[in-house]
């Protein structure tokens, strides 16, 4: 399955609501698709990962892009993930203390710390 | 021992192919459903290693991977041309948090490293002047699942 990706604002965040398998080939479509955000001035982005198959250690690179991206802004970068499977890589490789996980989209746009 | 080895021109498109045949080929083997999931992130990131080495040594020659079937265990065995990148590799991937430069090559080539080593019990890797190689086991069940 390839990636899937589109965008939606709500308030002064952006969701970017992506689906199917990020890795080493589709990565760099993500990969585009943030900076674009970031270029355009959205800041505050919660990626919706509830669609998502498959991440591998280079969508993980491109998220820690992402929010190296946003921060320059003052921005943020919040996930939301409730998949096991996705999220035990974020916790091997210990992006859960980077990254600010959520249940769902509501809660990741009502966040505010 | 039975074994299935497919050899693939370094590109990114080709990894994913690499995951849906190994997959396949560990089911068979009777790897425990539980863990497929496993082994599809660990082979994809080690192939996706492999592919970024050959890509940034300008190498023409395809990645290695040997699917094999022992009794009482299933490996996977990731062949790359690259000389000594992996030297010493293993063992120094304790997952810190990645700091903002992480999406470099390089780190996400280490980030993969550190995946593995979190995913995988078994797992050793050897490099020298001809390559690097990731070898990966995994306890299979008794009785195979059969086709």
């Amino acid at each position: 399955m390839d990636l899937s990706l589109s965008t939606r604002t709500v308030g002064d965040r952006t969701i970017v609501e992506v689906g199917g398998e990020i890795d080493v080939y589709t990565a760099p479509k993500l990969r585009e698709q943030l900076v674009e955000l970031v270029n355009d001035g959205s800041y505050h982005l919660v990626v919706d990962m509830e669609g998502v198959d498959f991440l591998d250690s280079t969508g993980l690179g491109v998220l820690v892009g992402g929010l190296k991206r946003v921060r320059a802004h003052e921005g943020s970068l919040r996930l939301v993930c409730n998949q096991e499977r996705i999220l035990k890589i974020f916790r091997i490789t210990g992006l859960t203390k980077v990254f600010p996980i959520h249940g769902s989209v509501d809660e990741a746009v009502a966040a505010t710390d | 021992m039975a074994i299935v080895e497919l050899r693939f021109s370094a590109l990114p498109e080709h990894v994913r192919t690499a995951r849906l045949v190994a997959a396949a080929v560990a089911r068979r083997a009777g790897v425990d459903e539980a863990v497929l999931d496993e082994v599809r992130l660990a082979v994809g990131e080690a192939c996706s290693r492999a592919v970024g080495l050959h890509v940034g040594h300008g190498l023409d020659t395809p990645v290695r991977v040997a699917l094999i079937e022992e009794e009482k265990k299933f490996s996977i065995e990731v062949g790359d041309a690259a000389p000594t990148a992996t030297a010493g590799a293993h063992g120094s991937t304790a997952p810190a948090p990645a700091s903002p430069t992480a999406d470099s090559e390089e780190a996400e080539s280490e980030m993969g490293l550190a995946v593995i080593s979190g995913l995988v019990d078994d797992v050793e890797v050897i490099a020298d002047d001809k390559g690097g190689l990731i070898r990966m086991s995994w306890p299979v069940t008794p009785e195979p699942v059969l086709p």
